[in-house]
């Protein structure tokens, strides 16, 4: 199948600072692929990279097998209507000075689907759908609870009818309770609409119930991909396996057991140049690891891994 | 009877017209791990904040007890109050980047606090900076303590400010979701650091928090707090294994688990905290309500747990409210 | 409105002080002159020069400054570099004195005096508006504004510009009260709007002269002034307030 929205080798530096590094990544069409990692992985820049809000320093991006870097800027603005993108805090995301009924005819007026005023019946249509009373139209972000804000933003990103949307962190700002009512919405409106997520957590439970498949960051590179169900039970890399340990359990026993016999995972230092990310907190490291950085290579069927351990027997 | 670090009894905290905390009773004691936990507006931020009497000053408040090592907070003269915190319960937050100061060097902030509490001179200060950032697991502590905020990293500073935090040797360490803002691998740490801090020194730990799997390998006993109010508190083994109180049910079905489910959804949102309830707060979105839910539920007695709920009333006799 | 043409010379009543200390007089409430000249007239009289010629300059600096530091802030690169270049040389090199030049070569008049005011304000704008558009266009409203496909110039209308218009509020009075100023040294030049009519700078200026022997001719054009900008803060103060809806 065709991927719906692909980096190829895409790379990103801000001044010295390499942000991604080569990454290959694709999405096809009705998927749920989360990307996780520890916060300055490079997961936030892909996901603003897949749709060229942030534009690479090398590689190209596709999306519906178009090379998005070769559009001119009046083409790509016309293709966001296919491509949105939800974020974390709703509150810094929504213009705080824009009515809700204003925020959320723009995506329908600046892509010529509506005017002004006849973008209200779909608007206040919409509002019903993620479950907001559509008469609030005239009012103000602040005037709203988190999760009603996230609601909005939701709103937002799926009226003008979108295939892909990239949505970075959108639950770790709400409460727990809230964080579930978010995930049936976002569900229903996959289903209704047809919608492919590109979802970005730190939240790896959330993640194993979501995601058709899962694509782990370390230092601006992509360490291991494949089904959630597979990767968290057997992790082919260390660093998914220490995400994994890290994970907080709700049972005060077992929590307890853990904390007494878990070691402690060294601090994160920079690794030499060329080296494998991980090389200085990795349990299993070897000589070959501060050499050079692991390929992403298949090691099973759906399953990939940028890790020596996989290639080269002890 | 071990000794009391903090004791709430029946705290009313109110913004104008909301009704943040209504009733709320809460204690500590020495060498003893608290956790309080609840969503937001569930009152527990006003909640310790009024503990330490650092609410803001529009706010109302009232308590039948209200006591900080046998003092009342309530009518404390200020200095008294000052030398209270800091030297007696320490506070560490979340955000440790708003907490610190950014133009002095860290060893500054710790030895600053050293020397205010500790009386210590300045240089036996630098030198048991140097140790408690030892302590807190920073290792090259005299580089370190020349250093200004921003040159930590996220975990770094957190841990920076928990080493200013033991400074003034305190009895009770109030932590107010400390590690909300990190990475899990970080944030596994910093629970590990501040449970074996805490176990070695004997103090109380206040641990405030809206994760319930987070705290759930560092407390002895759980608080839950909705809408301003106590819904169930008790031993952290019975209230993981056996929640009595559909609120608690409720937010541990919630988690999602990797081994186990997505999780069950609460439906609704808490109650409008300006408009005055009669019935328990919880009765709107409850899958248990009965009749008798339209009037407040007290305290009941169940078990090692205490639940604001009528199903625990045939159980267990009423305690005071 | 006022009891006097303001330019009536009365050298019989000249420097007399206000109505209330002795010996003033009722008939000239706020004293007169050193030629006899009633100061609440020309009071009145200069407010029409000062305020016209102090807010149109700020409003005319306000939006080529804006404009200009939008455009800096938000579009970046080959424009911001170029707009910075040109706020940069502005600071460094007396523009206002060598314009003053020009007036006072070539005469003065309104707008030419308002011109060379803007000339001396617009920097004011330019820097602020530069530097908050540039931390506004790193903000998530902002980005996701370019996520749903949003053009350059409903955001910059739309998204920016409300954000820093209470910034642009406040500079716009103090930048007011500054060119009042400048037009009393234009005036004391000679080069000024209208010699024959009075302007509270140009009475400020003259009463300087007085301090000593007739406290009033500088103090109650300065008080003008005074009220003036305050007036200007308030309101801008108030716009502002308006203008976020979370403060309503």
């Amino acid at each position: 199948m065709a991927a719906l929205s692909e980096a190829s080798g895409v790379s990103v530096r801000y001044g010295g600072v390499a942000a991604l590094t080569d990454v290959d990544f694709a999405v096809s069409a009705g998927e749920t692929v989360a990307i996780i990692g520890e916060s300055g992985c490079g997961k936030s820049t892909l996901g603003r990279t897949l749709l060229l809000l942030q534009p690479p320093t090398s590689g190209t991006v596709r999306f519906r097998g178009e090379d998005l870097t070769a559009l001119p800027a009046r083409a790509l603005r016309q293709r966001r209507r296919f491509m949105q993108m939800m974020f974390q805090d709703p509150y810094a995301s929504l213009n705080a000075r824009m009515t809700i009924g204003e925020t959320l005819a723009e995506p329908l007026v600046v892509h010529g689907l509506a005017t002004w005023r006849t973008a209200r019946p779909r608007v206040a249509q919409m509002l019903a759908r993620v479950g907001l009373d559509p008469g609030v139209t005239s009012r103000y972000p602040h005037e709203f609870s988190g999760g009603q804000r996230q609601r909005i933003a939701i709103a937002r990103a799926v009226i003008a009818g979108p295939d892909l949307v990239v949505a970075d962190e959108p639950l770790s700002a709400l409460d727990i309770t809230v964080q579930g009512q978010i995930l049936d919405l976002l569900a229903a409106l996959q289903a209704a609409q047809n919608l492919t997520y590109v979802f970005i957590s730190h939240d790896l439970p959330v993640v194993r119930h979501i995601a058709g498949r899962v694509a782990v960051m370390l230092g601006g590179r992509m360490v291991e991909q494949g089904p959630p169900a597979e990767v968290f039970a057997t992790p082919a890399h260390p660093y998914t396996q220490a995400l994994l340990a890290a994970v907080p359990i709700p049972d005060p026993a077992l929590a307890r057991a853990r904390m007494a016999t878990a070691a402690a995972l060294p601090a994160a230092t920079p690794a030499p140049p060329n080296a494998c990310p991980f090389v200085p907190r990795c349990p299993a490291a070897r000589p070959i690891c501060t050499e050079s950085m692991p390929p992403l290579r298949d090691i099973a069927a759906h399953r990939r891994a940028a890790c020596w351990l996989n290639e080269v027997p002890a | 009877m071990t000794e009391t670090l903090l004791d709430i009894a029946n705290l009313h905290v109110r913004f104008g017209a909301t009704t943040a905390v209504a009733g709320a009773c809460l204690h500590v004691s020495k060498g003893e791990a608290v956790g309080l936990v609840g969503e937001s507006g569930s009152g527990k931020s006003a909640t310790i904040l009024a503990a330490l009497r650092l609410h803001p000053p529009n706010a109302r408040i009232s308590a039948t007890h209200l006591t900080l090592g046998g003092h009342d907070v309530l009518t404390l003269p200020q200095p008294a109050l000052r030398r209270l915190r800091g030297r007696f319960a320490a506070m560490i937050f979340q955000d440790p980047l708003t907490a610190l100061n950014p133009l002095l060097t860290i060893g500054t902030q710790i030895a600053e606090v050293l020397t205010r509490h500790r009386a210590l001179s300045p240089a036996d200060a630098r030198r048991q900076a140097a140790a408690l950032l030892t302590q807190v697991g920073i290792t090259d502590p005299a580089r370190r303590l020349a250093q200004y905020p921003h040159e930590f990293s996220g975990g770094m500073r957190q841990r920076a400010m928990i080493a200013a935090a033991l400074a003034g040797d305190p009895a009770l360490l109030i932590a107010d979701e400390p590690t909300t803002a990190l990475d899990v691998t970080v944030q596994a740490e910093l629970v590990r650091l501040i449970a074996g801090l805490q176990r070695q020194r004997g103090m109380g730990l206040l641990w405030v928090t809206h994760d319930l799997a987070l705290m759930a390998g560092i407390v002895d006993r759980v608080v839950v707090m909705y809408a301003g109010r106590v819904m169930e508190s008790g031993p952290v083994a019975a209230l993981y294994a056996n929640p009595r109180h559909p609120y608690t049910i409720a937010l541990l079905e919630s988690l999602p688990r990797l081994d186990q489910g997505r999780g069950r959804v609460l439906a609704g949102g808490p109650p409008d905290l300006t408009r005055p309830t009669s019935g328990c707060v919880f009765a709107p979105r409850c899958s248990a309500r009965m009749p008798r839910c339209m009037q407040a539920p007290p305290m009941f007695a169940a078990g090692d747990s205490h639940v604001a709920c009528w199903l625990a009333a045939p159980a267990g006799a009423e305690v005071a409210a | 409105m006022a009891p006097y043409p303001p330019t009536r010379i009365d050298l019989r009543q000249r420097l007399l002080p206000p109505a209330w200390p002795q010996p003033g007089r009722p008939a000239h409430l706020l004293g007169t002159d050193n030629v006899g000249r009633d100061m609440l007239s020309r009071i009145i009289w200069g407010a029409r020069i000062s305020l016209a010629v102090g807010l149109s300059a700020a409003l005319l600096g306000a939006v080529a400054g804006s404009v200009l530091g939008l455009c800096a802030g938000f579009f970046g690169g080959a424009v911001d570099a170029a707009i910075s270049w040109l706020i940069n040389v502005q600071l460094a090199f007396p523009f206002t004195l060598f314009a003053i030049f020009l007036l006072a070569v070539f005469g003065g008049g309104f707008l030419p005096v308002v011109g060379v005011l803007a000339l001396a304000t617009w920097v004011n704008f330019a820097r602020i508006v530069r530097s908050q558009t540039l931390s506004l266009r790193a903000q998530d409203f902002v980005t996701a504004a370019h996520a749903v496909g949003v053009g350059a110039p409903r955001i910059l209308r739309r998204y920016i510009f409300p954000a820093v218009l209470p910034s642009i509020v406040v500079v716009a009075s103090f930048s007011a009260a500054q060119a009042i100023l400048t037009e009393a040294a234009l005036s004391f030049l000679g080069v000024g709007v209208d010699p024959t009519i009075p302007s509270w700078g140009a009475m400020l200026n003259l009463g300087r002269n007085y301090l000593q022997t007739a406290w009033w001719m500088a103090t109650f054009p300065g008080i003008a002034i005074a009220l003036t900008v305050l007036g200007a803060n308030l309101m801008g103060d108030w716009l502002g307030t308006r203008l976020d809806p979370r403060a309503r």
